[in-house]
């Protein structure tokens, strides 16, 4: 064999295997997708919107609890850390521009969006459910903010500095004060994408679990008060996962489907917009 | 600009919001720390620092606690779910950036993105209602068969294959973390310039020569970036394995025993602690595994940071 022929020979293994790779990705996507789908439309009805859950054994339980807990903590997750976190890139894309301070702060918030987020968890259980004595939607709530903070923050910081700098300089020229340049030129070319970046860190809390296990914890009974403890479809999937019986495995798919649902459209809808937008 | 900050009161107000909205950042690292350390202050009393990390006592009924075989298993299956992923996350950003017609990248970009928004519960799930299954009844059975009896790997596959051990554990894992390694690996390649590719083209290198010898070595700063973001990822990740890990506090060397990582008992137990040393010991295995995780992220931005500089000149 000549040294070009094991050259070519060598050359298309290796691209074969990394094709083969891609392939190998992409099927564990249809696997998991697939069987989320197929187990989850099997276990769709509309008793699982309309109920709460009745005694395993007993007919015609649902989720409706867990459907109304889940809205409600990532809501009020919501109403908490999107402020802070559209704030918070705003003083690091303007006031702070370019300094020191700003680049850390930064950098320490594209850490904290990978911290476990079962460690935020443990902090928000010393800091809001033992204090009071039992478990909240409010800790809940309060967990997943603290994980949507920092995602909100970076993609608003990435935002605002892809505003030309040369369309403040024409609102500075007119006379404006910083604080309206920013509010009503800067956040205008930018709103698109910050929306984009909430939306996705909406889609990044909503199937969280692990901050929501000590935090608000589950509750088998319909409730609104985000005072007492509250259902969550992903703490309710968890149990009802790993419980005995079947009606319960069902309804764990059934909840899996809508949430993988929502998840998806979400982050499609946000990949969509900055298609659009940006390319 | 500055100037005008000084003069409106509106201005400075709206800027000390941003920025007291922006230091939350650093308040919540701080406040976690800080948290985490008085929490478990009554068991880094009791146990201490090193024979806390080395003990592999797990008893609530003694109230005796050591977090190695947590640790153990934390590592373990860290370790393990990278062994399986980096090659296919790499093999996946070859094949997106230098094999695949244009008309397929986009697609195999979303599809690797989906993946990553995919809850880390439905991998759970999944794993024990799926494919825990398939593992002990084909995959396990077959891998004992083959390496069961050669020396020094035989080890690693000892007992009776259940489904709900190590291996299960870092396949989702693994999966769960392709998409990280791929994306991250994906952007580093796209940035080497043209030029140089083309300049190995030119001298008849072939394409898999090109990938081998100029683009992985332009861009392993940021490759290597990308894997230990991902290792920070595993480390933390709590849901895709609580429900195939078991919760078992031995050290096992076979891949086919239930194990816990850090992250599985602290979803396992924390609820349920009743007593204070109890509690105390789980915030201090919290502590570790913040710790842990911190360091890795910190070293793995580092990385980044330092492969944007290089590309950026």
């Amino acid at each position: 064999m000549t040294r070009e022929q094991k050259r070519k020979i060598e050359g298309s293994v290796a691209l074969f295997l990394s094709t083969m790779a891609a392939f190998f990705g992409l099927f564990w996507l249809v696997f998991i997708l697939g069987d989320v789908l197929i187990h989850g439309i099997k276990a769709l009805n509309p008793s699982l919107f309309m109920n709460d859950p009745v005694p395993p054994g007993a007919e015609g339980g649902g989720l409706r609890n867990a459907f109304v807990g889940q809205l409600l903590i990532t809501l009020c997750a919501t109403l908490i850390g999107v402020p802070i976190g559209v704030l918070g890139g705003t003083f690091l894309a303007e006031y702070a521009r370019g300094r020191k301070i700003a680049r850390l702060i930064s950098v320490l918030a594209d850490i904290m969006v990978s911290v476990p987020s079962i460690v935020i968890g443990t902090f928000i259980y010393a800091l809001l459910v033992r204090p009071f004595g039992h478990f909240s939607g409010w800790a809940g709530a309060a967990a997943l903010a603290i994980i949507m903070i920092p995602v909100v923050l970076r993609t608003t910081e990435d935002m605002l500095s892809l505003v030309p700098w040369t369309l403040r300089e024409a609102a500075f020229a007119l006379g404006a004060p910083y604080y309206k340049v920013i509010t009503q030129v800067v956040y205008r070319g930018a709103a698109t994408g910050i929306l984009t970046g909430i939306l996705l860190s909406i889609a990044r809390v909503a199937g969280e679990t692990a901050p929501l296990l000590f935090t608000s914890f589950n509750n088998s009974f319909f409730s609104v008060d985000m005072k007492q403890p509250i259902a969550s479809l992903t703490v309710t999937i968890f149990q009802y996962a790993m419980g005995p019986y079947d009606s319960w495995h069902e309804q764990a798919w059934a909840a899996s489907f809508v949430i993988t649902l929502f998840i998806l459209l979400l982050t499609i809808t946000g990949r969509l917009i900055i298609r659009l937008r940006y390319k | 600009m500055a100037r005008t900050a000084k003069k409106n009161p509106v201005d400075m107000s709206f800027s000390f919001i941003t920025a007291v909205a922006s230091f939350s950042v650093i308040v919540f690292i701080i406040g976690i720390l800080y948290v985490l350390i008085s929490e478990s202050s009554l068991a880094i009393g009791k146990f201490g620092v090193i024979k806390f990390v080395t003990s592999t006592d797990w008893d609530p009924v003694k109230e005796s606690f050591g977090a190695l075989t947590n640790i153990y298993g934390t590592v373990v299956t860290t370790i393990f779910s990278l062994i399986i992923s980096i090659p296919v996350a790499i093999g996946i950003a070859i094949f997106v950036t230098e094999i695949s017609p244009n008309f397929l990248k986009g697609p195999i970009g979303v599809a690797i993105e989906l993946l990553a928004a995919i809850p880390s519960i439905i991998y759970g799930m999944w794993g024990l209602f799926t494919l825990s299954p398939i593992m002990s009844n084909h995959v396990e059975p077959f891998l004992k068969k083959i390496f069961g009896s050669v020396p020094l790997i035989g080890i690693l596959f000892q007992g009776t294959p259940m489904g709900i051990d190590i291996l299960t554990a870092s396949v989702i894992l693994s999966i769960m973390i392709i998409p990280f390694t791929a994306s991250i690996s994906r952007d580093s390649f796209d940035l080497t310039p043209a030029v140089v590719k083309e300049s190995a083209y030119a001298i008849g290198a072939t394409k898999w020569e090109v990938v081998k010898n100029v683009v992985i070595p332009y861009s392993k700063l940021g490759v290597f970036g990308g894997v230990v973001l991902s290792l920070g990822r595993a480390i933390g990740e709590t849901m895709a394995v609580a429900f195939v890990l078991g919760n078992n506090h031995r050290i096992t060397t076979s891949l086919l025993d239930a194990a816990a990582t850090i992250t599985v008992t602290l979803a396992n137990e924390f609820a349920e602690a009743d007593k204070d040393i109890y509690l105390s010991a789980l915030f201090y295995l919290a502590l570790v595994l913040f710790v842990m995780s911190f360091i890795t992220l910190a070293m793995a931005k580092f990385f980044l940071i330092r492969a944007e500089r290089k590309y950026s000149r």
